[in-house]
This record gives structure tokens, C-alpha cells and sequence, in this order.
């Protein structure tokens, strides 16, 4: 009963995280490109959870909490440089920001 | 059997407000469903037997991080995408092409593998959680977080800063 | 009768009870604000519906619910509904957690059915094994009815109240979330009942004078938490209008201030719980136990009693703090002095061990 639980669970994971690269692939705003990144991590995150449930231990958990101090790490930073291409640039749009482009 | 209810009734909520993160063009839309993603995964950590990760993750995720963006989406006052889609139209459907196969894959390896259901009493009570979390095996894994998290914040104020 | 049964029709008792019962000190604290806040001001304030101004909140509350239903025209209309109800649901379901006295014991009255008399009953919903850190989630979740109010609203004294009100929560949540650690520390547990007594015996043992500074910083993070003067610049009504429900009437105007005074109730209850030795009397020879449990739950309600006129006496007191200033005592003052206090707790209950 509590494997196959597991098992969608773990498959929500994968579908959490396909949409998530998707929307980095689809959308054009800086912000919501981030918000997907945030997505595809919460999907790692369900699937460690749902693997720690399935082997009993706790390990999962611990690697979940540290996702989530490097997520938020990475928040801080990167909405401080996005607030600084904002900045520079007056817009959000990922095809602005193209000045190292070859 | 109410455990299971739940379960479902969550995933269909997380999966539904994920589409619209994406599907959305106005990025303050993207964050309040978001949240709801967020808010339904703890359910699910909860439903896994994780309460600490649950609570943690709102307290992260929907409480700190989440209130980040809105709060940069509002100071900015972002605006919806431009109507005309960015890029070029084959490369868009290739991406979307590639994310439909990537999902095919994996969910197809995932749907035949076999799961452990783990034991009968699992409970990740926060004192087990914590008893790992300081063992050896993660402790200077711990640290090297306090540090990155300095790092961060370090970082965040010179790249925000006008001028120091 | 199954005991799953039984203990269901005791939760729902409990629930029942408990968020009436928060919706009757809700509106009679509105009332009794106003009555105080007159006090120290030499006016009257409300005294004409019913004795003592008794029937004021009920007035009011059929006055509000007359009132047109008002949404802007560049209001984004969902999230605008959405707000009042977010706010709402945040701070009920925040209460679910705390303690609101100890058990009682039901008296065996002969009408009543055989499995109640003599019942013990927590006057808590859920004892949850995260305990206070699902009532830290909670809170944290509680700003976004405030930030989708602010934004829906389309008003640019709403907006910024919305900014405000972000910034702030978020800063001072953390101070407020460090200040408990020493408690838990003290107590190594996050349950509150187990929290509650460890502060049995005399009132010295209360947290508030075993762990003094964390108590201060909880009473000013929890002041700012709840949006109370000197910290309420989201709703500054010299500068905004009203803040974030600038552009908000009738019932949904209600449900925000709702949702503003059950956050209040719910900081004092958790602050005496927490610091305040909870439904100890603080008196070894008078147990909390004694007369069926009532004397643990109205020591319990008298301490709540008196945090909330605290809350009442600063609104009559205090001037509003400017927004940097807040930020600067947020973050410059409070935090590390939390942060240090954890330390010397951490410290000396090493020490001792």
C-alpha cells in the first residue's frame, strides 16, 4: 500500500520536475525562469523524501534540509542580481541580457 | 484510506497550480501558484511521514523564499510578457519535445521499478532528524552550509547595494 | 459508543469551543481596545449600545455587513477576494495549536452520557509533535493575505503597505523564531504542553524570568508580528490612508481585522504559554488541577487578559517607529541579541549538564 504510495509519489516528482525545465525553456522572465528552478528543486526534494520513506532511514530528510539552505542561498543571490540587471537594463526579459552573446 | 485520499487530492492540486506557474505570464500569478505547489508538497512530505520537513519547507519555502520574490515581483513592479513568444517557434517545440520524452523515460523506468514500502511505523520525528543531521556523517557538511549561507549574504548585499 | 467515536465528538467540542470562543474575545477586544485606549486619553470612547457600550461589537459588526461590497476598478478581482480569506483561514488555523488552559475534567452530572462524565479534556486541537514550529509555518504564511491585499488592491498606499508589511513580518520572524529557541532548549521538546510544565512549581520557574531576554525579544518581534502600534507602518494611517485594506469594506474589511486581532490573541497565548508559566498558577499549593481544571484555565485567561492590555497600552503609549528605523532595530538589534542569548543559553545549560 505505502510502496505504491512511494511510487506515485516519486512519479509526481519526475512530472514536477519536467515541468519545471520546461517552464526555464518556455519562459522569458528572469524572475519566473527562478521560480522554475525553485520548482525542479521541490521535485528533487519529494523524491528524496518518498526514497527515505521507502528505505526507513532518515537520511533523505537531511539532504532535503540541505537543498533547501542552498535554495535559499540562491534566492538571496540571485534576486540581488537580478534586481541589479533590473538595474542596468530596466527590463526583465532574459533576450535583453544578451551582451557577452557572441 | 484517508491518507491515500489526501495523497491524491494534494498531488492533483501541486500539479495543476505547476502548470500554471508556468503556463502563466504574469509572474506575480507564477508565484501565488507557487506557493500553492509548495504548500501541497508539505502536505505530502506530512502524508510521507516527514512533519519536520513539512514544516520546514513552509517555513523556507513558502515562508521566506516565496516572500522574496513577491516581494522583488512588487518593488519592480514586473509586468506580463510581451504577448509575441520569445526565441524561435521549432526551437520552442523542441524543448517542449524534449521534456515530453525526458518525463516519458524516467516515469517509464519509475512505473516498472518496485518500491519498498519501508516499515509499518515510520516516523521522522525532528529529534531523529536532528540526531542524524549533527552525527559525523553530516556534521561538517552542516558547517560548510553556514558558511555558504555567509557567503550568500555577503554576496547578496554587493550585488543590491548601489553603492558601498 | 467507540472510543474513535467518542474522541471525535471531543475534538469537535474542542474545535468548536476554541474558535468561538476566539471570535467572541475578537470582538470584544475591539470593544474593550476602544474602552482602554479612551481611558488613557480622558474620553468616553463607546458607552451608548447597552450598558458600558456592551452590544458595540455586535453594532458594528451588523453595521459592516450592511456596508456596500466595494472592489476597484483596477482591483484584480480573484486575488482581491482572495486575501480577506487567506488572512482569515492563516490565523485560525495558527490557533489550532496552542494551548488554551489545561484539561478539565467533566463534572459527572447525571444527564450527561456515561463516557463524559468524569472525561479528561485537553483545551488543545491538535498536540503535534512539531508543535510550535507548525505555528511558526503559520505565521509565515499569514503575510501573504496582507501582501495579495496590498497588491490586488491597485492603490498605491495599498501596495506600498503590502511592501511594508513583507519586509517586516519577514524580519521580524526571525527574531521571534530565535526567541523561542532558548525555551525549547530549555525544555528540549516543541510541544507545548510539555513546554507549559516545565514551568510547574513557583513562578520563578516561569520561562520569563528563567530566560529574561528572550522574553523581551519575544514581546517586541510579537508586537511587530501582529502588526501593532509602534510597529504597524502597514497600515500607518498618517502616511497610507489605511495600508493594505485601504481600498477593502464591509465583510472583508471585518475579515481582515479579524484576522489581525486572532494573530494578536494568538501571540498573547502562545507568549503565556510560552514565558508566562501558561495555566500554572505559580503557586505550588494552588494546583491547576483543582476545581475540575477551571483553575488553571482562568489563571490561563487572566494572563491572556493581561498581554492583551499590554498590546492595548503601547497602542495608547508608543508613537510609530519610521521604516528604517524598524529595519535597523530589526536586524541590527534584536537579532543579534537573540542570537547571542541562544548562545549563553546553549552555553550554561551545557555547563550544567
Amino acid at each position: 500500500m505505502t510502496g505504491s504510495l512511494v511510487q506515485h509519489a516519486v512519479l509526481l516528482s519526475v512530472v514536477l520536475f519536467t515541468l519545471g525545465a520546461l517552464g526555464v525553456f518556455l519562459r522569458r522572465n528572469v524572475i519566473t525562469i527562478f521560480m522554475c528552478i525553485e520548482l525542479m528543486l521541490n521535485a528533487v526534494n519529494l523524491a528524496f523524501v518518498a526514497f527515505s520513506r521507502s528505505l526507513g532511514t532518515f537520511d533523505g530528510q537531511v539532504l532535503v534540509f540541505f537543498v533547501m539552505t542552498v535554495a535559499a542561498a540562491e534566492a538571496a543571490v540571485g534576486l540581488a542580481i537580478v534586481i541589479a540587471l533590473h538595474r542596468h537594463r530596466d527590463t526583465l526579459d532574459v533576450d535583453s541580457f544578451n551582451l557577452l552573446k557572441w | 484510506m484517508i491518507e491515500q485520499i489526501l495523497f491524491y487530492t494534494l498531488a492533483a492540486l501541486a500539479l495543476v497550480a505547476a502548470i500554471v506557474v508556468i503556463a502563466q505570464r504574469s509572474p506575480i500569478y507564477s508565484a501565488f501558484a507557487l506557493i500553492v505547489v509548495l504548500c501541497s508538497l508539505s502536505g505530502i512530505f506530512a502524508i510521507l511521514g516527514s512533519p519536520f520537513i513539512a514544516v520546514i519547507q513552509i517555513v523556507v519555502y513558502a515562508g521566506a523564499i516565496m516572500v522574496l520574490f513577491l516581494f522583488v515581483l512588487m518593488l519592480l513592479n514586473v509586468q506580463k510578457e510581451a504577448d509575441d513568444p520569445g526565441g524561435s517557434k521549432p526551437l520552442r517545440t523542441a524543448a517542449a519535445a524534449l521534456a515530453a520524452v525526458f518525463a516519458a523515460q524516467v516515469g517509464l523506468v519509475i512505473a516498472r521499478a518496485r518500491f519498498a514500502s519501508g516499515p509499518e511505523q515510520y516516523e521522522a520525528s525532528t529529534r531523529k532528524v536532528a540526531e542524524l543531521l549533527f552525527s559525523p556523517t553530516f556534521l561538517y557538511v552542516f558547517e560548510a552550509t553556514s558558511i555558504l549561507i555567509l557567503a550568500a549574504l555577503v554576496g547578496a548585499i554587493v550585488l543590491a547595494k548601489r553603492d558601498l | 459508543m467507540s472510543p474513535l467515536i467518542q474522541e471525535l465528538i471531543e475534538k469537535a467540542l474542542v474545535v468548536g469551543i476554541v474558535t468561538h470562543g476566539l471570535l467572541i474575545v475578537f470582538s470584544f477586544c475591539t470593544l474593550i481596545e476602544r474602552r482602554v485606549l479612551a481611558f488613557m486619553q480622558f474620553r468616553l470612547g463607546p458607552n451608548r449600545t447597552g450598558p458600558q457600550g456592551i452590544l458595540q461589537p455586535f453594532a458594528d459588526g451588523i453595521k459592516l455587513f450592511f456596508k456596500e461590497e466595494f472592489i476597484p476598478a483596477g482591483a484584480n478581482k480573484p486575488l482581491f477576494i482572495l486575501a480577506p480569506a487567506v488572512a482569515v483561514a492563516t490565523a485560525f488555523m495558527s490557533t489550532a495549536i496552542v494551548t488554551y488552559g489545561g484539561a478539565l475534567t467533566v463534572p459527572a452530572f447525571g444527564f450527561l452520557p456515561e463516557w463524559l462524565q468524569g472525561r479528561v479534556i485537553e483545551l488543545q486541537i491538535a498536540d503535534l509533535e512539531v508543535g510550535i514550529l507548525y505555528l511558526f509555518a503559520l505565521s509565515s504564511l499569514g503575510v501573504y493575505g496582507i501582501v495579495m491585499a496590498g497588491w490586488a488592491s491597485n492603490n498605491k498606499y495599498a501596495l506600498i503597505g503590502g511592501l511594508r508589511s513583507s519586509a517586516q513580518m519577514f524580519s521580524y520572524e526571525l527574531a521571534l523564531g530565535l526567541s523561542w529557541v532558548p525555551v525549547i532548549l530549555v525544555t528540549s521538546s516543541f510541544r507545548l504542553p510539555e513546554i507549559v510544565a516545565g514551568q510547574a512549581g513557583w513562578f520563578w520557574n516561569w520561562n520569563c524570568f528563567v530566560v529574561f531576554p528572550a522574553f523581551l525579544v519575544y514581546l517586541v518581534a510579537g508586537t511587530a508580528e501582529a502588526n501593532r502600534t509602534p510597529f504597524d507602518l502597514p497600515e500607518a494611517e498618517t502616511e497610507l490612508v489605511a495600508g493594505f485594506h485601504t481600498e477593502y469594506s464591509s465583510m472583508k474589511f471585518a475579515l481582515l481585522q479579524m484576522a489581525e486581532y486572532v494573530n494578536m490573541i494568538t501571540i498573547s497565548a502562545l507568549g503565556v504559554n510560552m514565558f508566562l508559566g501558561g495555566w500554572n498558577t505559580g503557586l505550588p499549593f494552588l494546583p491547576p488541577t483543582a476545581a475540575y481544571g477551571l483553575v488553571g484555565f482562568f489563571t490561563f485567561a487572566a494572563k491572556v487578559a493581561g498581554f492583551l492590555f499590554f498590546f492595548f497600552w503601547l497602542r495608547g503609549t508608543l508613537p510609530r517607529f519610521r521604516y528604517d528605523q524598524l529595519m535597523h532595530f530589526g536586524w541590527k538589534v534584536l537579532v543579534p541579541v537573540a542570537a547571542v542569548f541562544i548562545l549563553v543559553t546553549a552555553g550554561v545549560l551545557a555547563a550544567l549538564a
